[in-house]
């Protein structure tokens, strides 16, 4: 029988399978933080389980530390806490930990692929719910509650029922000023916060197999603003590419095995999905949010809507909420919204792919003088990578601040904190009340519509602007 | 985990919808790196006043209401973020039991995995309770698992369905760990053959 890339990892992992009961599902391989983890540690401890498979777990430290002055001791002492905390685990539990001081450190979902942990055909979990971002690989990735994560420690696996399936299918090109962040955004905005529930999602279409691996894990990222549990694409010779050479791949003729392998995990043609969309990729122009949540979304080119281009109440309704929080008017053109900050980074966007693209836009101009914009890259290869091919001073040079691998502005856990009122055009990945700070604005958008705004002082059209 | 058979305790009235995690555990308090003690912070914003003190008008702290065990609150109890942190505080707290219309999805399942009961019943149900919790504030309800009922001095039983396999764990205060771990040599036979079908997973 044909079966999806999701029907074949899931059948692949299943250890135990009983009528009544919940599926037992087996876990390849586990990342850790150190804001979801500690009580995950301390349960081992009061029930004296031990780490099944240390092998298969690695850490980082990205959600609560400063992303400047790294030489300095960290000044919030719960943050230093919950690092303290999280080396402390690793050494007992003979946890890889990729530490600050190590050049490697950075966000867990991009330093997980970066340094090869992610393989097509996995089952990967964390206590984050961007996990979603390696399914990129035709892996099932998805972020797990604390409770969940002792529960990988103790026993490699995971209590888990069988999603429903849904095929998002891209038709047609994408247009070439058009990006991956993009085509997330207008998945969300089309489905909804809530149109993946219960789903897994896959996302085909030739749109989707001309991504970069950076740009399908932008895509992936994202699955989780619409509901869904995961979101994947069926592994390529772009995967394979991506991932020939990395750190920790097997090599040789085990490579040739895994590769082989690898080329069979691909959804068959005539599998069926129980829930099928499709979204014309042509007509996906560069999409910015207006308010309070991913799903309120809509084309650069278009204007802030009003209460009433809603026919349901509760849309109605949330509308008018986010338009008061976000300090907004429906008519305006999106095009005229003045912002005062700009943060590229985050584990959506902060890969070199994307600030090199940032780059693009950024060379030769000069921020504005109303924004303060940093950028934050998200591990410390990228940034060493990036400042190889000079895009650091591009953009210290247009008046960005480059900082440290982190998390960062995305949930302002450290100190990139927004002041009320303050509004951020941000390549992050949710634009929640108070998510960059109590008050703060949020706009999503792609890291070539976050540097144009930079530059404008207000969000602009990157179409018009190169 | 604390089997839970048959409970009996002072049921607490929040007569109040849409109760989200974060007004349950408000956010200040997650970068917090251990599970317990967390009761302390429990409804932090309603409970306490700004200057530290207990709020007089905040329903769980009026004096019939300590030492509860059962909360009854209304409907879509536990919404919003999907931190843990909110059933921990409320098992710190001291309640068990927690009954109300309807939960949000992964507060509802979060309360299992720690050892609470969420009794989802009909609104009219609900209302009748509540009634009888502000007659005689202080009254003890009893919750019986096994038989999916709870009960009251005044002789009202509500029947309550809940899922075998969550009924099974809790009456046996089997966490999901300890569920899982009696499939260690399901686990170790999977690994096996892992090891020698997809050796590449298994050289780090």
């Amino acid at each position: 029988m044909a079966k999806t890339l999701y029907e074949k990892i899931w059948e692949k992992h299943l250890v135990v399978s009983k009528p009544g009961a919940v599926s037992i599902i087996y876990v390849d391989q586990h990342l850790v933080h150190e804001v979801t983890s500690p009580q995950a540690f301390e349960g081992l401890r009061l029930n004296k389980r031990r780490i099944r498979q240390p092998g298969k777990i690695i850490a980082t430290l990205d959600h609560s530390i400063p992303t400047q002055n790294r030489h300095l001791p960290i000044p919030d002492p719960i943050a230093a806490e919950q690092v303290e905390t999280l080396k402390k685990n690793c050494r007992e539990h003979n946890i890889k930990l990729f530490d600050l001081s190590n050049p490697a450190q950075g966000i867990i979902h991009v330093i997980a692929p970066e340094q090869g942990f992610i393989m097509p055909g996995m089952v990967i979990v964390c206590g984050d719910s961007h996990t979603a971002t390696h399914g990129a690989f035709g892996a099932l990735a998805f972020g797990i509650g604390t409770s969940e994560v002792e529960h990988v420690f103790s026993t490699q696996t995971m209590q888990q029922n069988k999603s429903k399936t849904m095929r998002v299918h891209f038709d047609g090109d994408l247009p070439a000023t058009s990006t991956a962040k993009d085509m997330t955004l207008a998945v969300i905005g089309k489905i909804g916060t809530a149109g993946g529930t219960g789903y897994v999602i896959e996302y085909t279409g030739e749109a989707v197999t001309r991504l970069s691996m950076e740009g399908r894990m932008t895509l992936c990222n994202m699955a989780i603003e619409s509901g869904a549990r995961a979101g994947m694409i069926s592994p390529d010779e772009t995967t394979f590419a991506y991932l020939k050479d990395k750190p920790n791949m097997p090599a040789g003729s085990q490579w040739d095995q895994a590769v082989a392998a690898w080329k069979q995990l691909a959804s068959d043609f005539d599998a069926t999905f129980d829930e099928n969309v499709v979204i014309s990729a042509k007509d996906i122009v560069p999409q910015v949010t207006w308010g309070t949540s991913p799903g309120q979304v809509t084309g650069i080119d278009k204007n802030v809507p009003s209460p009433d281009d809603f026919s349901d109440p509760e849309e109605q309704e949330s509308c008018r909420k986010a338009l008061i929080y976000m300090g907004l008017k429906g008519g305006t053109p999106m095009t005229e919204i003045a912002i005062d900050h700009v943060f590229i980074g985050s584990c959506t966007n902060s890969r070199i792919q994307d600030l090199r693209a940032a780059a693009r836009v950024v060379n030769g101009k000069k921020v504005s003088e109303s924004v303060t914009a940093i950028v934050v890259p998200g591990s410390g290869i990228i940034k060493e990578q990036a400042e190889t091919e000079g895009l650091d001073k591009i953009f210290i040079k247009a008046g960005f601040q480059w900082r440290e691998p982190g998390c960062s502005m995305c949930l302002a856990m450290n100190d990139d904190v927004l002041r009320p009122g303050d509004r951020c055009a941000s390549t992050s990945n949710r634009n929640f009340e108070g998510r960059q700070g109590k008050g703060s604005r949020t706009h999503l958008l792609s890291p070539e519509m976050a540097a144009a705004a930079a530059i404008s002082g207000k969000l602009v059209d990157v179409r018009f602007i190169q | 985990m604390e089997p839970l058979i048959v409970h009996e305790g002072i049921a607490a009235l929040l007569d109040r919808t849409n109760v989200d995690t974060d007004q349950i555990i408000p956010k200040q308090f997650l970068k917090r790196v251990s599970r317990s003690g967390y009761g302390a912070f429990l409804f932090y914003d309603w409970r306490f006043l700004e200057n530290g003190s207990d709020n007089p008008d905040f329903e769980l702290n009026k004096q019939a209401f300590q030492g509860a065990s059962i909360l009854v609150a209304g409907d879509n109890f536990g919404c919003g973020s999907s931190r843990e942190h909110a059933p921990w505080s409320i098992l710190d707290y001291g309640f068990r039991v927690v009954v109300s219309t309807s939960f949000a999805d992964i507060f509802y399942s979060n309360c299992f995995k720690n050892g609470i009961l969420p009794v989802v019943i009909e609104a009219v149900d609900l209302s009748r309770l509540m009634s009888e919790i502000r007659e005689n504030e202080g009254v003890q309800f009893k919750v019986d698992l096994a038989a999916q009922q709870l009960s009251t001095p005044k002789g009202t039983t509500v029947r309550f369905d809940v899922d075998e396999f969550r009924k099974e764990c809790l009456l046996k205060g089997l966490d999901d760990i300890a569920w899982s771990m009696q499939f260690d040599s399901e686990i170790s036979e999977f690994e096996e053959k892992q090891r020698s079908s997809e050796p590449w997973l298994w050289s780090s």
